[in-house]
């Protein structure tokens, strides 16, 4: 079987869940023999040498030249566009890259042979729409992320919103990361339950061993968020529920992981609310050093106001780190061992980081038995998910 | 031709309000006083009093051949006689047949043998003097929380002068041999030892209404064609689960002693004790709640003694067990908690602030 695969990151360069998402179903995907081509926009950080070694299999990568961010919003593309050196081949706005990235790939479809389409989330979707018409074949949509997550709701850009929901409706199937990113999908962009799969995410289990003295580690205990500073993953709620902890336990430290358009007011809130001694903010950071951040942290909180899925929750896991998750996340519907939260409820989420201080048989029963837990995760699971529905497709005609 | 006797457990704990870490120190309510109101009630109506309706009517209907022995804790009683009344009532009503008998336990349900035999021993005694008082009936046989078990605590309820005790009819200690008998506890003649068949036990409680199950449905003749076929090979049926009766004819005789060095209950397929005190959280928290034993002790303040009980209830360590977390078996049985995590985490903070409270109260009747 012959997959197109269009997407947008992959590690070690992405800036999020998607990347891994893509790495680990595509490597589970050519192992079971199926035949990807994988349409990746070209970053002018990424070099044709670092694309050869990526250890996928029957995967081939395929390139167009763009340095699309899968996050960006249309302002932040701007911004990082006075940032680089631009060449010639950019477009000044983020839509107009996308309408590039869309137009290559029909070009792309056009040469390559393939049995069916897979677009991971919405820059990618128009490709596969184009491709479809160019080549007749059945369309998947992987929906790692809604338009509605990105912006709790709140300020939904409607031309992201209308390629999104244009192109669910253009699909043969909608590949849904969670449960709650499907009823999503049902209530804000009217597509019939039926047409709707829901393949949850897993986690690669191979991990970095680092036998490191962290220095912090002498004097603090570390509470670690990791993700892009944005509403989205709800970095205000960790803020307060800082706040919130520190009236009551000493010498811990909350480090702020990531990047994004909240950052100075997340700074600032800090400030305000008089712990900026006790919040570090670490950037964003590369692939190791997240792993360092793992292994390091005492707790990992997901506060996310509107998570599709969350890997970071199982990769914490995944490095004995127990973890605090969103109960508006895909990953709470699959994860039993740790504990859950609304993410409002800063209350409840700074109660439970306290217990995680404190009580440490609670701290070690979660430790051992997420890492358990999360051990029993294979990308092999979705893999077999997604070759089923190429399958119904394919017979379908 | 075989006894059947049938055993009733009457229990329902009291559950603990969400309790929150900022709360330790306000010596807040620990109970949940609502809820446990509302399930109190809605177990009276939905099982306790239809229940005693077609015991009462089998006795009369078999001119009193019909048996059943009740073990009712002393926290359900207390809740039943606060919140639904007529259910006490109608066991008065039962126990007046002359055909039911009622078991001693620990009043609050625990399991204080294995962590302070003085206050065990309190608890039972406590529990004797509640159904002496409340159905003018002295129990003679002793049935442990969850059934634990070993040959020491068999000795501890003999010399406590009871005649009788309940196990479960574990494979590894029976061995070849069946429950279906009375037998001694190791090296004991002043007590007898009654064993539950799980098997049949089972049957109706947990396979009854399972359609998967090869024998399912389970009419009332195949049962009884079941317990025909022990003839010959047992005296006795002791089914534990829901019903389970102890005429006093059924076991004058024993036939032969039987060793238990382990502890043993009736819980899961291993049938010990890793349901309650299987992981760390489990250990952790049972451990320290019967460390205040001095400071509650020292108090001599009964409020302070009764909640430092109830917080031994042995549910209270049963939720926080990850054993069937871990087999995704999570929704088989009943939790009010979201997760084992939750429950301990709420019992902790509950025992923090208990803590205190007994700190203070203790230090205050030694300073006196």
């Amino acid at each position: 079987m012959k997959v197109l695969m269009f997407g947008w990151e992959f590690p070690p360069l992405s800036s999020g869940g998607l990347g891994t998402a893509c790495y680990g179903l595509t490597k589970s995907l050519s192992k079971k023999g199926v035949e990807i081509t994988f349409v990746l926009p070209y970053s002018g950080d990424i070099d044709a040498d670092f694309l050869k070694i990526i250890p996928a299999g029957n995967v081939k990568i395929r390139k167009i030249s763009t340095f699309l961010q899968p996050y960006m919003s249309s302002q932040e593309y701007k911004k990082s566009l006075g940032k680089k050196p631009q060449p010639k081949i950019y477009g000044s706005t983020l839509f107009e890259e996308v309408a590039r990235y869309t137009l290559a790939a029909e070009k792309i479809a056009e040469e390559e042979d393939f049995d069916i389409i897979h677009c991971h989330d919405w820059m990618t979707f128009g490709a596969g729409i184009k491709a479809k018409k160019k080549k007749n074949k059945p369309l998947v949509l992987h929906v790692h992320a809604t338009e509605h997550d990105r912006t709790g709701g709140h300020a939904v850009n409607q031309h992201v919103y209308d390629i999104e929901r244009h192109g669910m409706h253009k699909a043969d199937k909608v590949i849904a990361v969670s449960n709650f990113t499907k009823t999503k999908i049902m209530d804000h962009y009217g597509l019939p339950p039926e047409k709707i799969r829901v393949v949850h995410n897993a986690v690669d289990f191979s991990q970095h061993y680092y036998n490191e003295d962290f220095g912090i580690k002498k004097t603090d205990r570390i509470v670690l968020f990791l993700g892009r500073i944005t509403l989205q993953k709800g970095p205000d709620y960790f803020v307060h529920a800082a706040k919130k902890v520190l009236g009551h336990e000493k010498n811990v430290k909350f480090v702020i992981a990531g990047s994004g358009d909240m950052e100075p007011f997340i700074i600032e809130k800090a400030a305000e609310l008089g712990i900026a001694d006790k919040v570090l903010f670490a950037g964003f950071l590369n692939q190791d050093d997240v792993e360092r951040a793992y292994k390091m942290a005492d707790i990992y909180v997901m506060p996310s106001v509107s998570e599709p899925f969350g890997i970071t929750a199982l990769e914490a896991m995944k490095y004995k780190t127990p973890s605090i998750v969103s109960k508006q996340s895909g990953v709470s519907e699959v994860v039993r061992h740790c504990l859950k939260v609304d993410f409002w409820d800063v209350d409840e989420m700074s109660s439970k980081i306290i217990a995680l201080l404190r009580y440490k048989p609670l701290h070690e029963t979660l430790k051992e038995d997420g890492y358990f837990e999360v051990k029993r995760f294979s990308w092999d699971t979705p893999a077999e998910k997604c070759i089923q529905v190429y399958n119904e497709l394919i017979s379908k005609g | 031709m075989v006894s059947v006797c049938f055993y009733f457990q009457v229990h329902q704990p009291p559950r603990l309000r969400k309790y929150s870490v900022f709360e330790i120190g306000h010596h807040n309510n620990y109970f949940d006083e609502r809820k446990n109101e509302a399930i109190i009630k809605k177990v009276a109506h939905k099982s306790y009093l239809p229940a005693n309706r077609v015991v009462l009517d089998l006795i009369n209907k078999t001119d009193g051949k019909f048996r059943v022995a009740y073990s009712m804790t002393g926290i359900v009683l207390e809740q039943l006689e606060r919140f639904a009344p007529e259910v006490i009532d109608s066991f008065r009503e039962l126990v007046k047949t002359g055909c039911v008998e009622i078991l001693d336990e620990t009043y609050h349900h625990t399991l204080s043998y294995l962590y302070s035999k003085e206050d065990f021993r309190e608890q039972v005694l406590l529990h004797n003097r509640k159904i002496r008082q409340m159905f003018s009936f002295k129990p003679k046989v002793f049935r442990n929380t969850e059934l634990v078990y070993n040959n020491d605590i068999a000795e501890f309820i003999g010399k406590m002068g009871y005649k009788g005790i309940l196990a479960e009819g574990a494979d590894h200690i029976l061995g070849w041999r069946s429950p279906n008998f009375v037998y001694r506890p190791k090296g004991l003649n002043n007590i007898k030892l009654l064993l539950k068949n799980y098997r049949l036990s089972d049957d109706i409680a947990f396979r009854f209404s399972e359609k998967s199950w090869e024998e399912f449905p389970l009419t009332a003749p195949k049962y009884a064609q079941w317990i025909n076929k022990i003839n010959g090979n047992g005296n006795v049926v002791n089914l534990f689960m829901d019903y389970e009766t102890f005429g006093e004819h059924q076991w004058e005789d024993a036939v032969a002693e039987l060793d238990f060095p382990h502890y043993v209950s009736w819980a899961d397929i291993e049938r010990d004790l890793s349901a309650w005190l299987g992981n760390r959280m489990q250990q952790e928290a049972i451990s320290q709640v019967y460390n205040l034993e001095p400071h509650v002790k020292l108090s001599k303040n009964p409020a302070l003694l009764d909640e430092w009980r109830k917080l031994q209830t042995s549910d209270h360590f049963y939720y926080m067990c990850t054993k069937w977390f871990n087999d995704g078996d999570v929704h088989k049985y009943f939790n009010p908690y979201d997760s084992p995590y939750e429950a301990f985490i709420t019992y902790m903070n509950i025992l923090n602030d208990f803590r205190m409270k007994a700190n203070k109260l203790g230090e205050v009747k030694v300073v006196e």
